[in-house]
């Protein structure tokens, strides 16, 4: 029977990740979401599971653990804030480049540089674009509520292993440290060897067997012609993404006039808007992304064509924005509403924003 | 072929073969460097030790960023100066196998400092191989953390100023200071003898993962004649005159 | 029903404590419910407040600017709250400390003197206890029977002890709420 539990976002994070037979979580403190790691060492899965978790000594080095225990076919974790993030880009970037799947937990904090330990979405543009050199994409999960944030761990590492890529976690303060009723997820088993073996044994260093090759975790090609042909196979695997693995969820859109795209919690937010703006007979609904990459560009194409306006609503100065415009691609009019800074927008400012940039425009 | 040598070239009159842990790949390093006798040094107690099933290896970048062209056994290819990073992920989770990191001294020594630290501090069970040739190879010859004072490279054209530059780092002997590291020593392959030499410290230090003794790491002196830009025979006068007095052989710790 | 609350005062008075047992009553009783604590430095020893959610539905926004129930329990939230509860909504206050008392007509108000009593029953632990039952009879949103089994969830078994203690204290803060 799945357990109900009232728990912080982060220590959902943790539990969700002992439970989906996590192998291996790598991190290092930082606010607002040193509760993973916390939570982690406190439940001691080492003794319930064999799971290994090691306080590293930087987000480098923790990234680069991640590095290794993915390397092995098994299942590595890592979670950071902001500032936290920027120092994983590079380990990032090897991981991507040699198709090694890992997840990522990133709860966002206000920027630039050390910033504000209060919530912000700032980072969209450094987790869906890219965020260290060279031509690849995190597949990035962005969780609404606490629920989510458990259901995202399993799912992320399905998703990481099903494309052999990194997968992120994008959540923020609010949904970090905010509690809510969760329904735990059952546990399931650590795969063993022979899972390992039938799973990733076309990749996984697990020591050379006589008879197979030697398999190499590298993200290094110098003949470059042949680093080109591996750029295509990743572009191919994002485009499979998008096919397959993009998700957003709409409320009350049937009748909208009106749409707010967000995400996380701003989306949480905009539904309070949403009541506010039906009490005045304004239609408005909300499409939420769930995936921030892939971008769910197909279902706000559909309803560019019968909306009059979307306003989009982000703890940030406005990043995705630049997602839906390219989505919309000028056939309705796009806004953007945002506070940052660690600012968290109040339902009443996000109405007002959608009767001035984008009714009364 | 002639018959004189087909009389000759049997089975029974070998008296070496390349050991089956090494590739068939044609090394890509320049005459006269030490890698390439590193590389055979450590494929030899792999497979002396039975445990290439069991071993896991992490090249740097660097030079031996291609190591794993060269050794038949399962590789991670690390970020640069995160090998000891890598390896702590891959021996934590893998504690039965046999896992080693091989770096240079500017991806050991200058930007992977905090990660070798951390590794020995904590006791990793792993071995760590640090190859010091006092110079950056693979860019083009640039100061590395261990290049010695007066030492002139792309980078010092005037030689190595302390003012300018600081000390050569002797990260062999920080090292050895941290209680998670069980065996420290610093080694040469210039001659036949500190090869042998050589050797049985690295199959000490793998060994020692058997034993769970902690880090084990060895530090080999070699030469860059490229780098230094001087006929290999040279630069091994000049790592015996100019490394050795500052990075003396031996072992420094051996719990 | 949706009941918005915001409980706001000073670090170490057990506002998030408080807000985690009005949470896990809302879940005894099936509810949907969201705890939206503030964070970072100001909780170090100063104003600390917590968004609480119980409702019937799925909740959307856990960040609120408007709330039907205020319990306050410091000037400085007094000052930020007040305005922000709904008209016709309900602000429950401990007089402690509070030299600007509310003065809105348009709202239900409520004085429990948690502070008094906590120190009469010479157990300063229990004050959140007993506001919490100030509240509870003036909004009975969540049975008695339900924060206690509330409380055997939320608190680990080794201070299972203390829920008698608990109860209590929330029937005497119901005993002694008084209109203002």
């Amino acid at each position: 029977m799945a357990e109900i539990k009232l728990m912080k976002g982060n220590e959902v994070i943790a539990e969700a990740a002992i439970r989906c037979g996590c192998d291996g979580y790598f991190g290092y403190p930082i606010t607002p979401q040193s509760e993973i790691m916390e939570t982690l060492m406190l439940r001691e899965p080492w003794k319930e599971t064999g799971m290994v978790v090691l306080q590293a000594e930087s987000e480098i080095a923790a990234i680069n653990m991640v590095y290794g225990a993915a390397s092995c076919g098994k299942k590595a974790m890592t979670s950071s804030s902001s500032p936290g993030i920027s120092l994983k880009q590079e380990g990032l970037t090897y991981l991507a480049g040699a198709e090694l799947p890992c997840l990522v937990v990133d709860v966002v904090r206000g920027g630039p540089g050390l910033g504000t330990i209060q919530p912000a979405q700032s980072d969209y543009f450094q987790a869906t674009k890219g965020g260290g050199h060279g031509d690849y994409h995190l597949l990035v999960l962005a969780p609404a509520s606490v629920q989510e944030m458990n259901d995202f761990v399993a799912l992320g590492f399905d998703l990481a292993f099903k494309y052999r890529n990194p997968v992120m976690i994008l959540a923020d303060g609010v949904i970090g440290q905010m509690m809510e009723k969760v329904q735990l997820s059952d546990y399931v088993p650590r795969w063993s060897d022979a899972d390992i073996e039938r799973l990733s044994g076309e990749w996984a260093l697990n020591g050379k067997k006589s008879g197979r090759e030697r398999h190499i975790s590298t993200s290094l090609e110098l003949d470059s012609y042949k680093q080109e042909v591996f750029n295509h196979k990743l572009q191919a695997k994002y485009r499979r993404m998008e096919e397959h693995d993009t998700r957003h969820e709409e409320l009350y859109c049937d009748d909208a006039d009106y749409i707010f795209v967000a995400y996380g919690s701003s989306a949480r937010i905009c539904q309070k808007s949403i009541q506010l703006c039906r009490e005045q007979g304004i239609k408005v609904g909300l499409l939420r992304p769930i995936t921030l990459y892939p971008f769910p560009r197909l279902p706000l194409q559909a309803l560019a064509k019968r909306v009059k306006g979307f306003l989009t609503v982000e703890m940030s100065a406005g990043q995705m924005v630049e997602d839906v415009r390219l989505a919309v691609n000028g056939t309705v009019p796009v806004e953007h509403f945002g506070r940052y800074g660690g600012v968290i927008p109040t339902p009443d400012e996000i109405v007002d924003a959608l009767k001035t940039q984008i009714i009364r425009a | 072929m002639a018959a004189e040598l087909t009389e000759i070239i049997k089975e029974e009159n070998l008296v070496y073969k390349k050991t089956p842990a090494l590739t068939d790949n044609v090394m890509h390093y320049c005459p006269g460097c030490s890698h390439g006798v590193v590389h055979k040094l450590i494929a030899e107690v792999i497979e002396e030790m039975g445990i290439r099933e069991q071993t896991i290896g992490v090249s740097p970048v660097g030079c031996s960023v291609l190591a794993y062209n060269y050794l038949d056994i399962d590789w991670a290819e690390a970020a640069h100066g995160r090998a000891p990073a890598v390896a702590t992920g891959i021996s934590r989770l893998h504690p039965e196998k046999y896992v080693f990191t091989y770096q240079g001294d500017g991806d050991l020594a200058s930007i992977g400092t905090a990660e070798v630290m951390h590794a020995c501090n904590r006791g990793e069970n792993i071995v760590i191989v640090f190859i010091n040739n006092a110079i950056y190879g693979m860019t083009g010859g640039q100061m590395a953390p261990t290049t010695l004072v007066g030492q002139v490279t792309s980078t010092t054209p005037y030689g190595r100023d302390v003012k300018l530059n600081g000390f050569p780092m002797k990260i062999t002997e920080l090292l050895a200071q941290l209680d998670g590291t069980g065996y420290v020593t610093r080694q040469a392959v210039h001659t036949p003898l500190a090869i042998r030499k050589a050797k049985n410290a690295i199959r000490k230090a793998f060994e020692n993962t058997k034993k769970e003794k902690g880090t084990s790491f060895v530090e080999v002196v070699g030469t860059c004649s490229s780098g230094w830009k001087m006929t290999p025979a040279a630069a091994n006068r000049w790592m015996v005159e100019n490394m050795f007095p500052k990075y003396p052989l031996g072992d420094i710790k051996d719990l | 029903m949706t009941e918005e609350i915001i409980i706001a005062g000073f670090g170490g008075q057990g506002v998030l404590s408080m807000g985690k047992i009005l949470a896990y009553s809302g879940i005894m009783q099936d509810q949907e419910v969201a705890w939206m604590p503030s964070y970072g430095p100001e909780m170090r020893g100063g104003t600390a407040n917590v968004t609480v959610i119980l409702s019937d539905e799925r909740i959307s926004s856990p960040v609120l600017t408007r709330y039907d129930t205020a319990i306050i329990l410091n000037q400085q939230s007094m000052d930020k709250f007040e305005a922000a509860v709904k008209r016709g909504g309900t602000l429950v206050y401990d007089p402690n400390g509070i030299v600007r008392v509310p003065s809105r007509d348009d709202i239900n108000i409520y004085r429990i003197e948690g502070t008094r009593l906590a120190a009469e029953a010479g157990n300063p632990k229990i004050f959140n206890m007993i506001v919490l039952g100030g509240f509870l009879k003036v909004k009975p949103i969540v049975l008695l029977e339900n924060v206690e089994k509330g409380l055997a969830k939320s608190l680990p078994q080794r201070h299972h002890h203390l829920i008698p203690m608990n109860i209590e204290a929330i029937q005497t803060g119901m005993n002694h709420v008084e209109k203002a």
